[in-house]
């Protein structure tokens, strides 16, 4: 099974130097699916996304793309995929039109030819086809960019960080642009730092200093938190978030929006019996309208708890 | 109650466009300061007129109480400044980072290696006080820029979206690193497209088209919108404006 798919890495490793990129990596996207690498800078996103777009070799272990490989058969798999790179990589000097028309013809294909798959987001950028693309705004950027990878009609699309800087809702109308790029039957490979955008994907791998932490859809990630969750409210915030630390059972204390995630380190105890306990050492601290619900966890405490709540550290520094 | 910035329906047009629309904003001392909105939606340009780099066509701002037009050196002499991409130099050791900021903000020799320690110990980058900036993870980056930034003990610290890209755990030790400078009296400043990290100010507003379109605490916005987090109220906001817009 792990040998088919679109994309299949096997114990894939990168280096640059002293700095491991990617630690051993496998893993294998299937036919039509959205699939997330969800991490931070530094977890290996980009150098993983080159590879597949045959544009680095991996020291070691092995990648296929569209079932081929992307060391012996990169011409073939340059021709079927669509790559869209974190930085903005399109001619700044030439116009819309004519950077869609340069990357159609560079592909063997025609403006005309793709239109119809690109028309959804080109649409909202056409009015400004005489203008250079280095003047757009960002957001038109990032369309003109989807429109190029797009062109040539690929089989896998690939996109490294498109949604990094962009506000709020930007981001969502951009999720949803993939969802109908998705129903058209394209498999889409997407990188994200935000946590929250994972759950847009039928399945992430979760990416930290050069490993996977995980893969699975995104409910069953949260699955993964390994003890029961509560989200503790009250005021004054500097000293709620005190007070739990202070508590000698305390697991993990992490901010989340209004509230603070608290876990507790008594996992046998009954999260409604935790909640109590927590409630009445609070109640004792004078802090008003203390609150402490049991909550699913969600990516993002997963995503601490697998990193261990430790941040990468730099060299030469104890932990 | 003391104002450290005090902005009076500041307006900046580039041609006929008006990207800052007469907007007023008032930030207390020692408050944490949520400046949300869309992209394009003109908080660059409005932070520029703040921290004295662009000058507004029309309206007043003062930042740690001096003229942000008339009086930009005293205004710059008292701010601190972090943006998300570029605020130290990769090729320069940490050390050497810190003695480049201390330098260019007039701090003494004795100065730059008191609180250069403190900073360093404070970080607990120790082991790496030799080491390139480059080197060192983002979220690492991030919090040393912040305490450079500090390094002068300016009145008044402007944030553009310092966590972008930070991992999780480091982003929340980033806040906790915001809360203390305000615990000491510092004005904190920022910019974020992480909603969550929106709840976690004081105060902010979201702007929307170069006006400022809702400003209050997060428990006030929520109430206000009738929306369960900052997120949903960003979106009923700034959404119609995208729309509209095609940005």
């Amino acid at each position: 099974m792990s040998d088919t798919g679109p994309v299949v890495l096997h114990e894939v490793r990168k280096t640059f130097g002293a700095t491991v990129a990617l630690e051993s990596v496998s893993l294998t996207v299937r036919p039509g699916e959205l699939f997330g690498l969800v991490g931070p800078d530094g977890g290996g996103k980009t150098t993983l996304f080159r590879i597949l777009a045959t544009l680095l070799v991996p020291d070691s272990g092995t990648a296929t793309v569209l079932g081929r490989d992307v060391v012996r058969d990169l011409w073939d798999i340059r021709s079927r995929v669509g790559y869209m790179p974190g930085r903005f990589s399109l001619y700044p000097d030439l116009s819309v039109e004519e950077n869609l028309r340069f990357f159609a013809s560079v592909f063997g294909t025609s403006l005309e030819r793709g239109y119809d798959l690109i028309k959804p987001i080109y649409q909202q950028i056409e009015p400004f086809r005489d203008r250079r693309a280095g003047q757009l705004s960002g957001g038109m950027k990032q369309k003109l960019a989807l429109s190029c990878a797009l062109v040539h009609r690929p089989d896998l699309l690939l996109l490294d960080e498109p949604t990094t800087g962009v506000d709020a809702v930007s981001r969502r109308e951009f999720w949803d642009l993939l969802d109908t790029l998705q129903a058209s039957g394209l498999t889409i490979v997407v990188s994200t730092p935000y946590m929250d955008e994972a759950d847009r994907c039928d399945r992430v791998a979760l990416m930290q200093q050069g490993r996977v932490l995980a893969i699975d859809a995104p409910s069953a990630i949260g699955a993964l938190f390994p003890r029961p969750l509560f989200a503790v409210r009250g005021r004054p915030r500097t000293a709620l978030l005190d007070a739990l630390r202070a508590l000698p059972t305390a697991a993990s204390v992490h901010p989340f929006g209004e509230a603070f995630h608290y876990s507790d380190t008594r996992t046998a105890l009954a999260p409604a019996q935790i909640a109590q306990d927590v409630l009445d050492a609070l109640r004792a601290r004078n802090l008003d309208g203390v609150d402490v619900t049991t909550i699913a966890p969600g990516i993002e405490d997963a995503f601490m708890a697998l990193m261990g709540d430790a941040p990468g550290v730099p060299v030469g520094v104890p932990a | 109650m003391t104002l450290a910035i005090d902005v009076q329906r500041l307006t900046r047009r580039f041609g006929a466009f008006v990207a800052v629309d007469a907007i007023s904003v008032q930030v207390k001392t020692g408050e944490v300061f949520g400046f949300l909105g869309a992209n394009g939606a003109g908080k660059t340009t409005a932070i520029k007129m703040l921290i004295g780099l662009l000058e507004p066509t029309e309206g007043s701002a003062q930042v740690a109480g001096y003229d942000v037009r008339t009086q930009s050196e005293e205004v710059r002499r008292r701010i601190g400044y972090m943006s998300q991409r570029f605020s130290l130099y990769d090729d320069l050791t940490v050390r050497e980072n810190i003695q480049l900021y201390g330098g260019i903000y007039g701090l003494t020799d004795d100065e730059i290696s008191t609180r250069g320690a403190e900073l360093v110990g404070g970080l607990h980058l120790d082991g790496a006080h030799d080491a390139l900036v480059g080197t060192l993870p983002l979220g690492w980056k991030q919090k040393l820029a912040f305490s450079v930034a500090l390094l002068h003990r300016p009145l008044v610290v402007f944030l553009d979206e310092p966590t972008g890209g930070v991992d999780p755990v480091t982003r929340r030790q980033f806040w906790e690193m915001i809360y203390a400078a305000a615990a000491r009296g510092t004005t904190v400043f920022v910019t974020t497209h992480y909603m969550d990290e929106a709840e976690y100010c004081d105060r902010l507003s979201i702007m929307v088209d170069g006006r400022i379109a809702a400003m209050g605490t997060p428990a006030e916005l929520k109430a206000e919108f009738g929306a369960p987090t900052i997120d949903e109220v960003f979106v009923r906001l700034a959404r119609p404006a995208a729309m509209a817009g095609g940005v």
